[in-house]
């Protein structure tokens, strides 16, 4: 069982970090994974892309080309891979950024105001972390256990206040109805 | 046992270089092979080791040349337009016949290129990196993992041969993160009593020098120097084989280019064709044995990879030009696709039954 999952958006929105921590939450429930970040002349403000495989046996290309799992948080990622999605796949959009929905019929698609919910939560930056939360929901390759020992992995140490606010932006995605 | 970390092939060679004992890092930033760099900036003034910005990379290698001509563990890293600057330094680390270490995160060119991914340094890697009759050691690795154990491996065949060894990597590799367990391992002794370390008053003087100006004595070098190849090509050469037992069709490829055509064997395999991957390890010396090998069964070679086509004349010279070898191949950048390799073996499985 392989789950490619291609998180999108814009840079600053903390699509390297968000594809970081499912790759380490899934590390470290023993499923092979990898990590490849779009890199080169992206900077705040301009496209990022992240690719994270999950699988139970080695990792082949870490290039996602087919994604199971299309995280979109920005209407031009919507516009660029939502028709790559394989059949039955889950696209989980941002809609407070993206005002239309999502076209495919033969996916799960959910729209969650990641972005306006971060405002309302006072913790504006982790609108990618409500969406991380979102996909523990729907996707079965991640769990919801152990989140905190995930998160004390790619959180800063020097930033340890961010720890609780970063998993209760994951919890309130999680919660999210729609 | 260490922990099992995530992290990005630029920063597991860094640190696998490191836990090999090098302590003298010379660099000039370029991406993106950028992160091995500030991971030593980082690292080595906490271990009393020298990480030096260099003005260039002439200057970086040179500082390498002079660091090597100590019997210390020096090594630098760049990507390709920064590589070719080095190629001087490389020719005169071969004339001394200095260890090193060279890393090359390749991207795309010819010129100054682009920034994304690219194998298409090959022939520069395997045939001519500097003027005169030389070779390098040539590693390339196709996970995060082996990028740190190609790192230890290369510091340890560049003192045991007196060569330069090479880590053959693309963009993609230096970027990606995966789990990578990284540990010292067993220090071995090299005996080097060509370095300079001082005499202290009582040995002669050591030279290491690349200028010989009596062609006879220059001629003695090369014949001597190439005495030392053989030994390496008999010995060191390595490639992993994946389902080439029964394969009709064998894909060639390393680094990226073999994750890739891995996903499209599987998926052929689904299919009923028998295909398989040899994915060379030794770039130099190219695992000549083992494609030779496969030629007795397989019918048809393809080699896929991130250039115009560069290792496919090794494949096809391996075994003599005894099976026809098709390209697969995309460049400046562009990786192929799983599906685009997984046609070409449509293809060929096609050509077996025509």
């Amino acid at each position: 069982m392989t789950t490619q999952i291609l998180i999108t958006g814009f840079g600053g929105q903390g699509i390297l970090f968000s594809g970081k921590f499912l790759a380490y939450k899934a590390m470290m429930e023993g499923s092979q994974v990898s990590w490849l970040p779009s890199y080169g002349p992206e900077m705040r403000g301009g496209t990022a892309s992240c690719s994270v495989i999950v699988s139970d046996s080695a990792v082949g290309s870490p290039i996602v080309t087919r994604p199971d799992v299309l995280i979109a948080m920005n209407l031009p990622s919507l516009d660029r891979y939502e028709s790559a999605v394989v059949p039955g796949g889950i696209i989980i959009a941002d809609s407070t950024l993206i005002e239309r929905g999502v076209n495919r019929a033969d996916v799960r698609a959910f729209r969650i105001p990641a972005t306006q919910m971060a405002a309302d939560e006072g913790i504006t930056t982790l609108a990618n972390m409500i969406i991380v939360g979102k996909l523990i929901r729907e996707c079965d390759a991640i769990s919801y256990d152990n989140l905190d020992e995930a998160l004390a992995k790619v959180v800063s140490a020097r930033h340890k206040e961010m720890l609780d606010l970063n998993r209760r932006a994951i919890d309130v995605g999680y919660q999210y109805e729609g | 046992m260490a922990e099992k970390v995530l992290m990005k092939g630029n920063e597991a060679i860094a640190e696998a270089a490191i836990l090999a004992g090098c302590r003298h890092y010379f660099g000039y930033p370029i991406t993106p092979q950028t992160e091995v760099a500030a991971y030593m900036a980082k690292r080595m003034p906490k271990i009393g080791g020298t990480f030096l910005q260099a003005e260039s990379e002439l200057a970086a290698i040179n500082m390498v040349i002079g660091v090597a001509s100590t019997g210390k563990r020096a090594m630098t890293s760049s990507s390709s337009p920064g590589i070719s600057l080095k190629c001087e330094g490389l020719s005169y680390l071969a004339g001394c016949d200095l260890p090193a270490l060279v890393v090359n995160v390749e991207r795309g060119g010819p010129g100054l290129g682009g920034i994304q991914p690219s194998q298409s340094d090959y022939f520069q890697a395997t045939r001519g990196s500097g003027h005169g009759d030389f070779h390098m050691i040539v590693l390339a690795p196709a996970s995060v993992q082996e990028m740190a154990a190609l790192t230890m491996k290369g510091f340890d065949l560049a003192d045991k041969y007196r060569m330069t060894s090479m880590i053959l990597a693309d963009g993609t590799m230096g970027q990606m993160m995966e789990p990578v367990v990284l540990e010292a391992p067993e220090p071995v002794v090299y005996e080097k009593p060509w370095a300079l370390t001082g005499t202290d008053g009582k040995r002669p003087h050591n030279i290491v020098n690349s200028l010989y100006l009596v062609p006879e004595d220059l001629e003695r070098t090369n014949f001597a120097r190439y005495e030392r190849y053989r030994t390496v090509e008999e010995n060191e050469a390595a490639a992993e084989s994946f389902m080439t037992e029964d394969a009709d069709i064998v894909v060639v490829a390393f680094g990226i280019a073999a994750r890739v055509s891995k996903n499209a064997i599987l998926a052929a395999r689904e299919k009923g064709i028998r295909v398989g991957l040899i994915r060379p390890i030794t770039l130099w010396p190219f695992p000549k044995a083992v494609i030779a090998g496969a030629a007795s069964h397989a019918k048809r070679f393809i080699s896929v990879e991130l250039s115009m086509g560069q290792m496919i004349e090794d494949v096809r010279l391996a075994m003599d030009c005894a099976r026809p070898v098709t390209l697969v191949n995309r460049a400046g950048g562009m990786i192929p696709s799983p599906d685009e390799v997984l046609a070409a073996i449509e293809t060929a499985q096609g050509g077996l039954k025509a």
